[in-house]
């Protein structure tokens, strides 16, 4: 509102004056949009500091090595577990917008049972990274700052056995990845004879893996679990409102779902990135 | 919704769900065949398999963001209020990846001065006190 010369009070009706949409979406979702724009900086952040550390580094854990684990002690399935994982998250996906479908329907059940849905396939997710996390940790003992993968920079020739799946003699090529194990507590770097190259002939020790690795898996990889572990809390609070009945009161298609559900296919598109640059490249 | 009737939704919902999952399903193949998991011997140069897995994963990232989030539904001022400020960070991976080369650069620069090894006909600033006393030649 202006008040012109003459004292007169007029009401300016332009798009940007107020009293209307101009993006035709309520404050809310709105303001969700620009919170997940804000949140992608974050991961975006993120991720360029690990490709940016990655790339600073002559050679980085394979992770086709270093996830091939599966449930229930089944080596050599690179990437396997974490598709699964993926696929959990996506399927979670559908079941959301499912979710939002029934509300713009008003169909109350419908909403409740495909957020239940949803809420079984985020926790199903965590209950996987939490898998991942716990192998990693107490299987391999890898920290924030000590990493046990590494990569051979020249090709040689064990001279002795690490117990698990490498022999004394066993021969190794350049580029290959390994793991050095730990015994009652203390990591075991193997020894090896140099064939190639030219320290051929020479003896020498497996060296740990680029330090930042542990750290910037960790720290990225538990803040998207994060975010889904908080959107399953949130999905879990809506659920119980649609339920009682308090949406379906306010007679606007279950806008509170269509929200909540923007969030989560937001950690679904981030998945997709963390998926492509930890696992896959 | 809006322009789509609930049962064509539905249907919209479903095939992208599959979509998205055969992609997923192409990129791990990618991967694991490139790397010579599949086929033995076999190994696809790694900058061709990261280009062929970074357009499937931006292909992914479109789809989600413009169907299951609905942003290619909302009018043009939000879409590019969301969309164009992303633009930023084209540069951020750009100045990053730059800086993280040439980090590497340094790195490979100091490990090979730190290989070379002092010889027998390197003089040493003992030799050269020496030598500026009563040169040799």
């Amino acid at each position: 509102m202006a008040t012109d010369t003459t004292g007169q009070v007029k009401v300016d009706s332009g798009t940007w004056d107020g009293g209307n949409e101009p993006f035709k979406a309520s404050y809310g979702k709105l303001m969700m949009w620009y919170f997940l724009l804000s949140d992608s900086f974050t991961f975006a952040g993120f991720l360029i500091a690990y490709g940016a550390l990655r790339i600073s580094m002559p050679s980085w854990p394979v992770p086709d090595f270093v996830f091939s684990l599966l449930p229930g002690g089944i080596e050599n399935m690179p990437l396997i577990f974490v598709t699964i994982m993926t696929f959990v998250l996506l399927f979670s996906s559908y079941t959301m917008v499912r979710a939002v479908q029934e509300g713009h329907q008003e169909n109350r059940k419908g909403v409740v049972f495909w957020m239940l849905l949803t809420i079984i396939g985020g926790s199903a997710f965590l209950g996987c990274q939490a898998w991942e996390w716990n192998t990693l940790i107490g299987k391999e003992h890898m920290t924030i700052s000590t990493n046990p993968f590494g990569t051979h920079t020249e090709s040689g020739v064990y001279l002795e056995g690490d117990g698990h799946h490498i022999n004394e003699g066993d021969t190794f090529a350049e580029g290959d990845s390994y793991l050095i194990h730990q015994h009652s507590g203390e990591f075991h770097p193997l020894s090896y004879k140099v064939t190639e190259g030219d320290d051929a002939g020479t003896t020498k020790q497996m060296e740990f893996g680029p330090k930042a690795f542990g750290a910037l898996f960790y720290f990225i990889t538990g803040f998207h679990g994060f975010h889904v572990f908080s959107g399953v809390v949130f999905l879990i609070i809506i659920m119980v409102n649609s339920f009682t009945g308090l949406y379906a009161e306010r007679k606007n298609g279950y806008e509170m779902v269509e929200k909540i559900g923007l969030y989560w296919h937001f950690v679904d598109l981030v998945w997709v990135f963390v998926f492509l640059v930890f696992y896959l490249i | 919704m809006g322009h789509m009737t609930y049962e064509q939704s539905k249907s919209v919902a479903l095939k992208l769900i599959i979509v998205l999952a055969v992609i997923t399903i192409i990129e791990v193949a990618i991967a694991l065949v490139g790397k010579g998991y599949i086929i033995e011997g076999f190994h696809a140069p790694i900058f061709v398999m990261a280009i062929l897995m970074i357009g499937l994963s931006l292909y992914k990232a479109y789809k989600i963001v413009y169907e299951f989030m609905h942003l290619g539904h909302e009018v043009p001022g939000l879409l590019k209020s969301v969309l164009l400020p992303v633009l930023l960070l084209v540069w951020a991976i750009i100045a990053f990846f730059w800086e993280g080369s040439d980090w590497n650069a340094r790195r490979t620069l100091i490990d090979n001065k730190n290989k070379e090894e002092v010889g027998v006909n390197t003089p040493t600033t003992m030799d050269i006190k020496q030598w500026e006393k009563e040169p040799l030649v």
